[in-house]
């Protein structure tokens, strides 16, 4: 057990032995990590590694059954309110409203998060502005392609300036130019300090991050900037570090 | 006979055009791939091809019958493994298995050989109710169901979105095995590493084939020197490429940018003088064959010009 | 290069073993589903008690037969007081009392009067006189209302009487119910219960399922099959065609045995009479299926297209002489009227199987023409 003075203070996420346990099975399995201020985190492994599981508990949306966590510096079982309202969250199945307009997404998910009120208007044309999207300020949001919905629906996650923003397979079935670009949105946000913690089934996007970790049956089996988990493994890319890692695993299922 | 040809397809969703002059044929035996970003149409010409929607224009058929006449034809010899995952999540593996047998007339028994190879690596979990499978294993639960008839032709919609890499390679490796067996498969994928993986693919976007050939020859068909740039700044190293007016384009690869570059006015030699000049450090510039993805951004490029 | 001209033809076997399939995974579906399990079990034994506390309505313009032996001045001023009254219609005069029996059975009128032999005489000379209201107690909503109307326009008369004469002039009007003669509320709603059940469970759960499929993307690989459509379709059908009679049983034991409402007519008649409304409501459920795409839209149309009608306008809660002639024609179509009228005439008043040949005829061709029109909508493409 750590106090709270122990977190160092340019550690967003500190997690401690972090364990979740499903009866018997045990997805996750005493998961410890840091993740600092303005990192790109890529939080990489196979379906059921137990990726989503951590980051569930992360975002305080499932209790931990034993180990501790904090992210941007609250306890994640004990202030998971507080957490809520410093983080952003994105995935590819649930993103916006797509029978709403454009700016009628901005200002919802602005109103929840607590963007004053008075704000909302200006910073929304410059975000349509930066987005290049004044002219589909309009328009609903099932109407617009799958890649200007994600590069939206991330600029929507990030309006309230969280401290950190987690993003769960941003880019699946994105057109490959827009997923490009997608990546510049993530680089300008964490030039702005904004830790990103990133799932992805892209290799060459591991790439991108300033440091990735490998989950295998429950537990984090390297972490390290992907130059290193190259040299390490003698890997000629992170396809292939990742193929020699998730080959470890043993359990199939969860 | 090609398992499947289709001529001139198109269709259009109220005024939304999804497919517009459609052509493909695929060879009898081959792994022929649709390779394009969700919402390209792909899984519109899967199901004008699996019988389930009329085309509004152009002509097609499987393994020679139409596919707006001998429907009921073509549905005896596909196998179709829509993009969603389609099985009863309710049911048990063996038990979804089981009724597709019986869908199609046969049974798990009688046709346990083509369905051998994979189905063995989900057996221990035969009683486990679909819906608790992990991705991976779904897929291969899904790709049982779609073989348990011997189908002479496969439409695998997206088998491997959102599944992790190492399942991924497993499920090609499935799939050249199936290839050897002499069944037909037309798949479809947003990764584009996959193409590579397949005897002909079709470059797909908007609705619209960018192009079809095999992967080699759409390889050979980028038309400009690719070169990949690297340095200790990877996201200064971009925004400082796309800054040089020599540079055609530039694009960010994993762990290098992929920059073609405009004929006569650059070269690489000015472009190393360009970037030591603004203090890049360890600078290293090589020329490098294009991949598929590298092919599919630059027709891609073109088509919106 | 495969030979395709050996391909295996759908045999009679194959469709048996196929359908057999079908069934035995439709009947997991339902079985591992124990929020629907719950539902389909307890919502008849709920209904049944929900609908116990039946809703008084107000009756209008009710028909009305007389049996007047004694056709003299207090007997003819009476039936005129009835007769201008907003609430009755004097329907026929009755020549015999055996007519009594036949007019209920005709179900020509609400309510019948009969006085007593010489009755202005005893009212005069023995200063007390009889009436007899008779009302059909299969619907004691209405008879408890007419019968306290008549009651009083009766005791008006007779305080007139009392004004005009000093003799204290005494009528009795005896109020009798036919049929229902403890006036037990359950003899009008257990037929409007099975009614509703029935239909519910049929059409909105097979809607359902089939919009099911078609949501979760399995109606895709089914249709890309050589099974027939068809046979998708009806092997929908049949578990739950089996569930609605497990309700239909459970109903009827609830009803015999603690509601205290017996089967006075045949009980093969009634099992044939709702076999044949399980078949239509089937039907309208497969329609709905046919024009829906995702559960929730089958569930809303199942709801508000079938339910609240059959609630409604099916006389299950209302009387239907009562609506504007617009709505009563809507309530001619609704299946669950004609079954609820049967229903009535072969548990409750315990008549032949003559006396509902009509709804059954009309159920019947009601069932040809679902069936047919559901058809021909069947797609065998997904648009």
């Amino acid at each position: 057990m750590i106090s709270k003075t122990q977190i160092p203070e340019d550690k967003v996420i500190v997690a401690r032995d972090l364990t979740k346990k499903f009866g018997n099975f045990t997805a996750v399995d005493h998961l410890s990590f840091e993740v600092g201020k303005g990192e790109i985190f890529g939080f990489l492994g196979a379906n059921g590694a137990g990726k989503t599981t951590a980051m569930r508990m992360l975002c305080g949306l499932s209790k931990q059954t034993s180990g501790e966590a904090w992210v941007a510096g609250y306890d994640i079982a004990r202030e998971t309110e507080k957490i809520k309202r410093c983080i952003g969250y994105m995935s590819q199945k649930f993103a916006l409203y797509e029978d709403l307009k454009v700016w009628e997404n901005i200002r919802l998910y602005a109103g929840i998060y607590g963007v004053p009120e008075k704000d909302i208007a200006g910073r929304t044309d410059d975000l349509l502005k930066r987005l290049g999207f004044e002219a589909e300020k309009q328009a609903l949001v099932k109407s617009l392609p799958l890649g200007w919905k994600q590069k939206l629906a991330f600029s929507v996650a990030i309006f309230h300036e969280p401290k950190i923003v987690f993003l769960d397979e941003p880019t699946g079935g994105v057109d490959p130019a827009v997923r490009r670009q997608f990546w510049e949105l993530i680089y300008q946000a964490a030039d702005r300090g904004i830790t990103v913690f990133v799932t992805t089934h892209y290799m060459d996007e591991a790439e991108y991050c300033n440091r990735v970790s490998i989950m295998v049956d429950g537990h984090i089996e390297a972490l390290d900037t992907p130059n290193n988990l190259k040299q390490q493994l003698e890997a000629k890319n992170m396809d292939d570090v990742f193929h020699q890692l998730a080959r470890k695993a043993k359990r199939t299922e969860q | 006979m090609n398992a499947v040809s289709a001529n001139l397809i198109g269709k259009k969703y109220g005024k939304l055009q999804a497919l517009s002059g459609i052509s493909l044929e695929v060879g009898e035996g081959d792994i022929f791939g649709l390779i394009g970003p969700d919402g390209a149409g792909k899984t519109t010409l899967f199901r004008i091809l699996a019988t389930l929607i009329l085309p509004d224009e152009g002509t097609a058929s499987v393994c020679g019958f139409d596919v707006i006449k001998d429907y009921a034809k073509i549905r005896k010899v596909v196998g179709y493994m829509p993009g969603r995952f389609s099985l009863y999540q309710d049911l048990t593996v063996l038990e979804n298995l089981t009724f597709f047998a019986s869908v199609f007339h046969t049974t798990v028994e009688e046709n346990y050989d083509s369905v051998k190879d994979i189905y063995q690596q989900i057996e221990p979990f035969k009683n486990r109710r679909a819906g608790a499978l992990s991705g991976g294993m779904k897929q291969k639960l899904a790709l049982c169901c779609a073989l348990i008839h011997e189908p002479s032709v496969l439409f695998l919609d997206e088998p491997t979105t959102g599944v992790d890499p190492v399942s991924r390679k497993e499920f090609w490796t499935m799939l050249q095995r199936l290839k050897q067996r002499g069944i037909s498969i037309l798949v479809s994928t947003p990764y584009m590493d996959e193409a590579s993986l397949c005897d002909r693919i079709a470059l797909i976007q908007n609705g619209k084939f960018l192009k079809t050939d095999t992967p080699q020859n759409i390889i050979k068909g980028f038309d400009s020197e690719l070169w990949s740039v690297r340095s200790d700044h990877m996201s200064k190293l971009l925004s400082d490429l796309r800054l040089n007016e020599g540079v055609s384009s530039s694009f960010a690869f994993g762990d290098a940018h992929h920059v073609t570059l405009k004929n006569g006015k650059c070269n690489s030699h000015d472009l190393s003088v360009y970037l030591d000049g603004l203090k890049h450090t360890n600078v290293c510039i090589q020329k490098i064959e294009p991949n598929v993805e590298d092919c599919f951004m630059q027709l891609s490029g073109k088509n919106i010009l | 290069m495969n030979d395709f001209s050996n391909m295996t033809k759908p045999t009679a076997k194959g469709n048996w073993i196929f359908f057999m399939a079908f069934v035995r995974k439709e009947f997991h579906h339902i079985f591992r589903d124990k929020m629907s399990m719950l539902i389909l079990l307890v919502m008849p034994i709920l209904m049944l008690i929900l609908f116990g506390y039946a809703l008084n309505t107000e009756v209008k313009n009710s028909k009305v037969a007389v049996y007047d032996p004694s056709q003299d001045e207090a007997t003819r001023a009476i039936v005129e007081k009835l007769q201008v009254n907003d609430y009755f219609v004097l329907h026929r005069m009755l020549k015999s009392p055996d007519e009594v029996d036949r007019v209920f059975k005709s179900g020509e009128v609400a309510m019948v009067v009969v006085f007593s032999e010489h009755f202005y005489e005893s009212l005069v000379h023995g200063g007390k006189a009889q009436i007899q209201l008779i009302a059909d107690g299969t619907d004691p909503n209405t008879a408890n209302t007419i019968t306290t109307y008549a009651s009083t326009i009766i005791n008006n008369y007779q305080q007139e009487l009392l004004k005009t004469g000093a003799i204290p002039y005494q009528i009795t009007p005896e109020v009798k119910l036919l049929y229902n003669p403890s006036m037990v509320a359950a003899y009008n709603f257990v037929p409007g219960v099975m009614g509703m059940i029935i239909l519910l469970i049929c059409a909105m759960m097979t809607s359902v399922s089939i919009a099911r499929e078609k949501e979760n993307g399995t109606m895709e690989i089914l249709l890309v099959s050589p099974m027939k459509p068809l046979y998708v379709i009806l092997s929908k059908a049949v578990p739950y065609f089996f569930l609605s009679v497990v309700n239909l049983i459970t109903i009827l034991l609830i009803s015999v045995f603690v509601m205290g409402v017996p089967v006075a007519g045949s009980l093969f008649w009634l099992i044939v009479l709702s076999l044949l409304y399980i078949f239509v409501s089937l039907a309208l459920g497969l329609l709905i299926s046919s024009v829906v795409n995702s559960q929730m839209a089958a569930m809303l149309i199942s709801a508000m297209g079938l339910m609240m009608p059959v609630m409604l306008l099916s006389g299950m809660l209302f009387p239907t002489e009562n609506m504007p002639v617009a709505l009563q024609a809507l309530s001619d179509i609704i299946p669950a009227r004609w079954y609820i009228i049967a229903v009535k005439k072969i548990m409750i008043k315990g008549l032949s199987v003559g006396s509902i040949l009509t709804e059954l005829a009309i159920l019947g061709s009601m069932a040809i023409v679902l069936v047919t029109v559901s058809l021909r909508n069947f797609k065998i493409r997904l648009e």
